[in-house]
C-alpha cells in the first residue's frame, strides 16, 4: 500500500506588515489595518504543499484565534491545502506560547496520524518564535527549527532529512517522523492562491474546535505582558559641517564629536 | 443594494496585487526606461490564470466574474499601466468578443488557447488614417470563393509583436451606402504568410508595454475566421470597446489610487516650514480631490461590472466610467507630482511615470471627446443602443465553473 503523508500546517492571523502598530492606553493597536496570514507561515504552507505534491496525502491548516483567523485559514486553503480547522475559545484570549503549543498539540493529536507539522519561523506580531519547538515538546516529537530545505523525506521508512540555517552555516539534520518543523525564507517563495483555490476557499465551511472539543482546560498564561510601551521617539538633528577643504571639515568634525562627548 | 465585495473578490484582489507588487514593481522602472516589455510578464500572467480570469472553465478560463476582471485591472494598473493594457487587449477587446460573438468552433479554436494563456491576442481597429473615424477604415477583406484576402495596415496596436491572434476589422463591402455597414471582423493568425509587424518606440508613456503596427499583404483567411456576419464589423468593434473600456476604466481607477497613495505617503514624510507638508491646506485639497476621484471612478466601474454580470447593456455606463476615470487619473498624477515637488519631476519617484502613462488612455478606446459626445447624445435623446444580435453573456456561476 502506498504510504501517504498527513501534514498539518499551523498558521496565525496577524496585522499586515505594513500596518502601523502602536500602543494606546496600554493596549497594542494597529487601527483598521487589515489582518493577514502571518507572512512566515506562508512559507510553511508552501513547504507543506510541496511535500504533499511530491508524496501524496493531505494538508490540514490549523489556526488558533478569533473568528477572523478564518481568513488566514482561507488563504491557506486558496493556496491549495485540503482542510482547515479553527481553534477558538474565549478562554484562549491572552494565551502565551506555551498554552498555544498545548492547544496546537492537542489539535494535532485529534487530527491523528499526523506525520509532519509545519510552522513559520515566528509570528510577526508576538515575535516569540518558540511555538514550533514548544509544540514539538508537548507532542514528544523532534523539533527541527529554522529549516531552509527539506533534502529527503521517506514516508515509508518514516524519516526526514533537512538543512537548518544556523549562524555558522548549514546543518544537516535527520529525524524520525512524526516531526515538527519551522521553516525560514530560503525554503522557497510561497505560491499565490490560484483562482480555483480562491473559489474553493471562499465556499469552505471551516470547523471550529473549542477547548472542550480538545479535552483541554485553559491554564493561566505563564508569560504575560504587564506593560507595553511605544519605543521612545528618536529626536534627530542634522547638521552639515562646512569648510574650505577636507582638512578643515575633518577638524571641525573632530571638535564637534569631542564636544558632544560621542567619543 | 450591496456595496460589499465578496470574499472571493477580495481574495482575487489580493492575489493580483501581490503578483504585481512582488514581481513587477521592483523592476518596472528599468523596463520603462529601456522601453521594453518585461519578458516574464505575459508568461506569468498566463501561468497565474490572470489572462483567462473571467472565462468559463469549459472554455479554458478561470470561472470568475466580470467584477473580478475589473478588480484585477485596478490592481495591475496600480503598479503599471502596461500590465492592464495586456488585459484590455487580450481579454477585453479580443477574448470577450469571442465569448460574445464567436461560433462554438471559433471559441474552441481561438478562445480556449487564449483563455489558457497559451496564445496571446490583440485587436486591430485603428489605422494610420482612421481612429475615432471608424467608418474611415481602408483595410480591405476581399471575398474570393471560400476565402477572404486581407490587405491594409493597423496602427497603435498593443501587443502587435507579442500576439498570436488578432481581431481585425476590415472593409468587405466598399460600396455599402453607409460605410459602417461595409465592415466585417476577422480572427487573423499572425503567423500567416503576408503578415508583418513591428513595435513603435518613443511613446510618451506605457513604455514598458508593446505598442506596434500590423500590415497585411494578400493574407488569405478561411471563411471560418470571420467573426459574426459579413457587415457586422462595426457593431462587433463597438461591443469590443464596451469590454475594453471597462478594463481601461478599472485600470485608470488603480492609477488614481497609486497617485493618492504615493501623495499621502510623501505628504506624511516630507517636512517644509517645520512640519509635514500634509498639514498644509493646499496639499490637503489635492489629496481630497484624489480621494473623490478614486471613489467615484471605482463606483462607476463596479457598476459597469455589475451590469455585465447581470447581462445588462452597459455601453453608456462603461463609457462614462472610462471617460471619468481616465481624465481623473491624469489630473491625479499631475497633482501627485505637484505634491512631490521637484522629486516628483524625476524618475526617482513613480509619479512622473503615472502621468506619462495616464495620457494614453485619454486617447485610446474612445477619446475623452468621443465619450463626451456619447454622454451628451444619451442625455439629449440623440443616441440609443439598439439590441445586438449577440449580447455579452451574463455571468452564470454554474455555467462558468463547471
Amino acid at each position: 500500500m502506498e504510504v501517504t503523508l498527513k501534514i498539518v500546517v499551523c498558521v496565525k492571523q496577524v496585522p499586515d506588515s505594513a500596518a502601523k502598530v502602536v500602543v494606546e492606553n496600554g493596549q497594542v493597536t494597529w487601527g483598521d489595518a487589515p489582518l493577514v496570514i502571518n507572512p512566515w507561515d506562508e512559507y510553511a504552507v508552501e513547504t507543506a504543499l510541496r511535500q504533499q505534491e511530491a508524496h501524496g496525502g493531505e494538508v490540514t491548516a490549523i489556526s488558533m484565534g478569533a473568528e477572523n483567523a478564518k481568513e488566514a485559514l482561507k488563504h491557506a486553503l486558496a493556496m491549495g491545502c485540503q482542510n482547515a480547522v479553527l481553534i477558538s475559545d474565549p478562554a484562549l484570549i491572552g494565551a502565551d506560547s506555551l498554552l498555544t503549543a498545548r492547544v496546537l498539540a492537542a489539535a494535532i493529536k485529534k487530527i491523528s496520524g499526523v506525520d509532519l507539522a509545519f510552522f513559520g519561523r515566528q509570528a510577526i506580531d508576538g515575535d516569540v518564535g518558540v511555538t514550533a519547538a514548544q509544540t514539538a515538546r508537548v507532542l514528544g516529537w523532534p523539533a527541527l527549527t529554522l529549516v531552509s530545505a527539506v533534502s529527503q523525506l521517506d514516508p515509508g521508512v518514516g524519516t526526514i532529512q533537512v538543512e537548518r540555517s544556523v549562524e555558522e552555516g548549514r546543518q544537516v539534520v535527520e529525524a524520525k517522523l512524526p516531526a515538527s518543523i519551522s521553516v525560514v525564507k530560503d525554503i522557497g517563495e510561497p505560491r499565490y492562491p490560484s483562482f480555483m483555490g480562491i473559489r474553493k476557499a471562499s465556499r469552505a465551511e471551516i470547523p471550529v474546535w473549542t477547548l472542550s472539543d480538545l479535552g483541554l482546560e485553559a491554564s493561566a498564561p505563564v508569560v504575560t505582558w504587564p506593560e507595553i510601551t511605544n519605543p521612545p521617539k528618536r529626536e534627530v538633528l542634522t547638521e552639515i559641517i562646512a569648510g574650505d577643504n577636507p582638512q578643515e571639515i575633518a577638524e571641525k568634525l573632530v571638535e564637534k564629536i569631542i564636544e558632544e562627548k560621542v567619543l | 443594494m450591496d456595496f460589499a465585495l465578496t470574499e472571493e473578490h477580495r481574495m482575487v484582489q489580493r492575489m493580483v496585487r501581490e503578483f504585481a507588487q512582488r514581481e513587477v514593481a521592483p523592476v518596472i522602472k528599468e523596463y520603462d526606461r529601456a522601453q521594453e516589455m518585461a519578458p516574464f510578464v505575459l508568461a506569468r500572467m498566463a501561468e497565474l490564470g490572470i489572462l483567462g480570469i473571467c472565462f468559463p472553465l469549459r472554455l479554458g478560463g478561470q470561472g470568475m466574474d466580470y467584477i473580478s476582471l475589473g478588480l484585477a485591472c485596478e490592481e495591475l494598473e496600480a503598479v503599471d499601466t502596461t500590465l492592464r493594457v495586456v488585459m484590455s487587449v487580450h481579454v477585453g477587446l479580443n477574448s470577450m468578443a469571442l465569448l460574445q460573438w464567436g461560433s462554438e468552433e471559433q471559441k474552441e479554436r481561438f478562445l480556449v488557447p487564449q483563455a489558457r494563456g497559451e496564445k496571446i491576442a490583440c485587436f486591430g481597429l485603428t489605422e494610420p488614417g482612421a481612429g475615432s473615424d471608424v467608418a474611415g477604415i481602408t483595410s480591405s477583406a476581399r471575398r474570393e470563393g471560400e476565402e477572404y484576402v486581407l490587405n491594409g495596415e493597423k496602427m497603435w496596436i498593443s501587443l502587435a509583436t507579442k500576439a498570436d491572434h488578432a481581431l481585425i476589422v476590415a472593409r468587405t463591402d466598399p460600396k455599402a451606402p453607409d460605410p459602417h455597414d461595409g465592415l466585417s471582423a476577422f480572427m487573423v493568425e499572425l503567423n500567416s504568410p503576408g503578415v508583418k509587424c513591428g513595435d513603435i518606440h518613443g511613446k510618451l508613456g506605457v513604455r514598458a508595454g508593446s505598442t506596434g503596427w500590423l500590415s497585411f499583404q494578400d493574407v488569405h483567411l478561411p471563411i471560418e475566421n470571420r467573426l459574426g456576419e459579413e457587415g457586422e464589423g462595426f457593431k462587433i468593434a463597438m461591443s469590443c470597446l464596451d469590454n475594453g473600456r471597462y478594463t481601461v476604466a478599472a485600470g485608470a481607477t488603480g492609477l488614481i489610487r497609486a497617485s493618492l497613495e504615493a501623495s499621502v505617503k510623501y505628504a506624511n514624510e516630507r517636512q517644509a516650514f517645520g512640519r509635514e507638508i500634509g498639514k498644509f491646506q493646499l496639499v490637503q485639497q489635492k489629496i481630497a480631490r484624489m480621494v473623490q476621484s478614486y471613489e467615484s471612478a471605482r463606483l462607476l466601474y463596479l457598476r459597469a461590472g455589475w451590469m455585465k454580470n447581470q447581462g445588462l447593456r452597459n455601453t453608456r455606463e462603461t463609457s462614462l466610467a472610462k471617460w471619468f476615470a481616465t481624465d481623473a487619473s491624469f489630473e491625479a498624477a499631475a497633482e501627485a507630482i505637484q505634491v512631490h515637488g521637484a522629486y516628483g519631476y524625476s524618475d526617482e519617484y513613480d509619479v512622473e511615470r503615472y502621468l506619462r502613462n495616464a495620457k494614453g488612455a485619454i486617447i485610446y478606446e474612445g477619446t475623452s471627446e468621443i465619450h463626451q459626445l456619447m454622454q451628451a447624445g444619451y442625455a439629449l435623446g440623440y443616441r440609443d443602443d439598439a439590441p445586438l444580435r449577440c449580447e455579452l453573456p451574463a455571468y452564470d456561476p454554474d455555467f462558468w465553473q463547471t
